[in-house]
């Protein structure tokens, strides 16, 4: 990789943070915009041209505020926890591919962090490490309530994997490949895998609610009954870093269920639409350019129809009990999932004997 | 066992279908709701800029009006004392000297009038037993809470209608 490529590289994973960060910070403000609206209320209007300042308000309230340490708590590890958090939700975004590729100055530039052929696993990897952040502050608040909490989100997280991995296969199956840039190109034009993965995706979306701790799966916070799970003791900012932290995770597992069966920055008629650019532009790499950023908003506007599916569904459905959840996981998702291998490993065999 | 009476009715529990077992449609209904409430018309009231019109019939605090030249309506006739379901009001009568008569419009006037708020359910009795039109309850103003119970009881120094002190042309 030369120089000019690493410098890419590098602004174009700033870029990909700050745009992250950027709309976890917004996300809180339509959460409670959408709370509001859905509830008949009007939500925050006051700070800034229709509340849009609303966010650096609640920060600053949060940085403000005492910053708590218990004193019975393990202090090192009750830092590290929302540390951890942060760390992990902001790392997983770096294998999405939010476009295809731009031509610039006669250079292929890839809208894509890091192009591992493993990209699958290193987000499921890298996810999976977030119940960490969950586990420690849980414990190192010496507090029996945040260790219920934490228990139950390590509990959850493990369970609702197990689904998540096995939906997950019968896509794998289909496309052949582990690499997310793969399995966006795959589905070029209209081919997406929601077609052919309809009880795939449902069982994956119903995991993705449980992995990001959001409603009606959110039992490890439960405030009504645990005052608010693992991070009971928290405050200040690391609080406000937890919270981040999920918010974060949400715009990742949306850009996920994008990539993975939404069709990622494809978006119908896209092949005949360069086709009919490069003739009226007479330049294939105009052309190329304009459908590649046409994709980017794509992509986007995907993942922001996500965002919202997951605020909608906060406000209308109630918390499931533990017993439930578990239930839901282990006897229903699990057997559906592998039901779903199995049909669409028959699939795949019956079009190879059928073509 | 037998049934005591014919009134017993049997309660059926079918059995759950497989759409009501699988969730999803309750779920797409459900959020169906709610999406109609994202469009519909919002019920607040954005209070600073905007206020709630009151009822035509509220009543609010008390307060005891003055005659067109300034003078205390008020006569201490004790009416309203005895037309008050809660016994909210009390006041002690005393007679105009010489020289006030342009404090007071009557030869009696009250020189303590207390309204005790605790008390009061305003009703509005007051205002109509009152002879000289001296009492009223006002419907713009709220009897606003208070720390201290003895705060509840209203004096004429917070009743009496102010001054109008700069009357110009």
């Amino acid at each position: 990789m030369d120089s000019v490529d690493l410098l890419y590289k590098g602004i174009y994973i700033l870029v990909i943070f700050g745009i992250t960060l950027l709309i976890a910070t917004y996300s809180t403000y339509f959460e409670r915009k959408i709370a509001a609206f859905i509830q008949d209320r009007v939500g925050p209007n006051r700070a800034g041209p229709a509340g849009l300042l609303q966010p650096l308000a609640d920060a600053g309230k949060l940085f403000f505020k005492e910053d708590f340490i218990p004193a019975r708590s393990s202090k090192a590890l009750f830092i590290i926890g929302p540390g951890i958090a942060m760390l992990v939700a902001t790392m997983s975004s770096a294998v999405i591919p939010f476009g295809d590729m731009l031509l610039v100055g006669g250079r292929e530039v890839f809208l894509q962090a890091i192009e591992v052929n493993i990209g699958v696993l290193y987000v499921f990897g890298v996810v999976s490490l977030g119940v960490y952040g969950l586990m420690i502050g849980g414990w190192a608040s010496n507090n029996k309530f945040s260790l219920l909490g934490a228990i139950r989100a390590a509990s959850q997280n493990i369970s609702y994997e197990l689904a998540m991995g096995l939906s997950l296969i019968a896509v794998l199956m289909m496309t052949g490949s582990l690499s997310l840039r793969e399995i966006a190109e795959q589905q070029a034009g209209f081919n997406w895998n929601i077609w052919y993965q309809p009880l795939g995706f449902i069982i994956f979306l119903v995991c993705a609610f449980a992995e990001t701790n959001r409603t009606p799966f959110d039992l490890p916070e439960s405030e009504a009954e645990l005052i608010g799970g693992y991070h009971t003791e928290y405050g200040s900012m690391k609080l406000g870093m937890y919270l981040f932290a999920e918010y974060i995770n949400i715009f990742v597992a949306s850009a996920v269920m994008a990539t993975l069966y939404f069709g990622a920055y494809n978006f119908p008629f896209m092949a005949e639409l360069e086709a009919w650019l490069a003739g009226a532009t007479e330049s294939a790499v105009t052309a190329n350019n304009i459908v590649t950023l046409l994709g980017v908003a794509a992509m986007f506007a995907k993942i922001f129809l996500f965002i919202f599916f997951f605020m909608w569904v906060r406000w209308t459905l109630p918390r499931f009990r533990y017993d439930q959840l578990m239930k839901l996981g282990w006897q229903i998702l699990i057997p559906l999932a592998i039901l779903n291998i199995v049909l669409t490993g028959g699939g795949i065999l019956l079009k190879d004997y059928l073509f | 066992m037998e049934p005591l009476t014919n009134r017993r009715k049997n309660v059926e529990q079918l059995p759950m279908t497989f759409a009501e077992r699988a969730y999803l449609p309750a779920i797409a209904q459900g959020l169906g709701i709610t999406l109609k409430h994202f469009f519909k018309k919002k019920a607040t009231v954005q209070y600073p800029e905007q206020t709630r019109e009151r009822s035509e019939v509220w009543r609010g605090l008390h307060v005891l009006k003055r005659d067109e030249n300034g003078a205390e309506r008020c006569t201490a006739c004790g009416l309203c004392a005895v037309a008050c379901p809660a016994e909210a009001i009390t006041m002690t009568a005393g007679e105009r000297k010489a020289g006030e008569e342009h404090l007071y419009r009557e030869e009696k006037y009250a020189v303590t009038y207390e309204v005790n708020m605790l008390r009061c359910i305003f009703c509005g009795l007051c205002e109509e037993a009152c002879p000289k039109a001296a009492i009223f309850l006002q419907d713009d103003k709220l009897a606003p809470a208070r720390f201290e119970r003895d705060e509840f009881i209203y004096g004429k120094d917070r009743l009496v209608e102010p001054l109008k002190t700069t009357e110009t042309k």
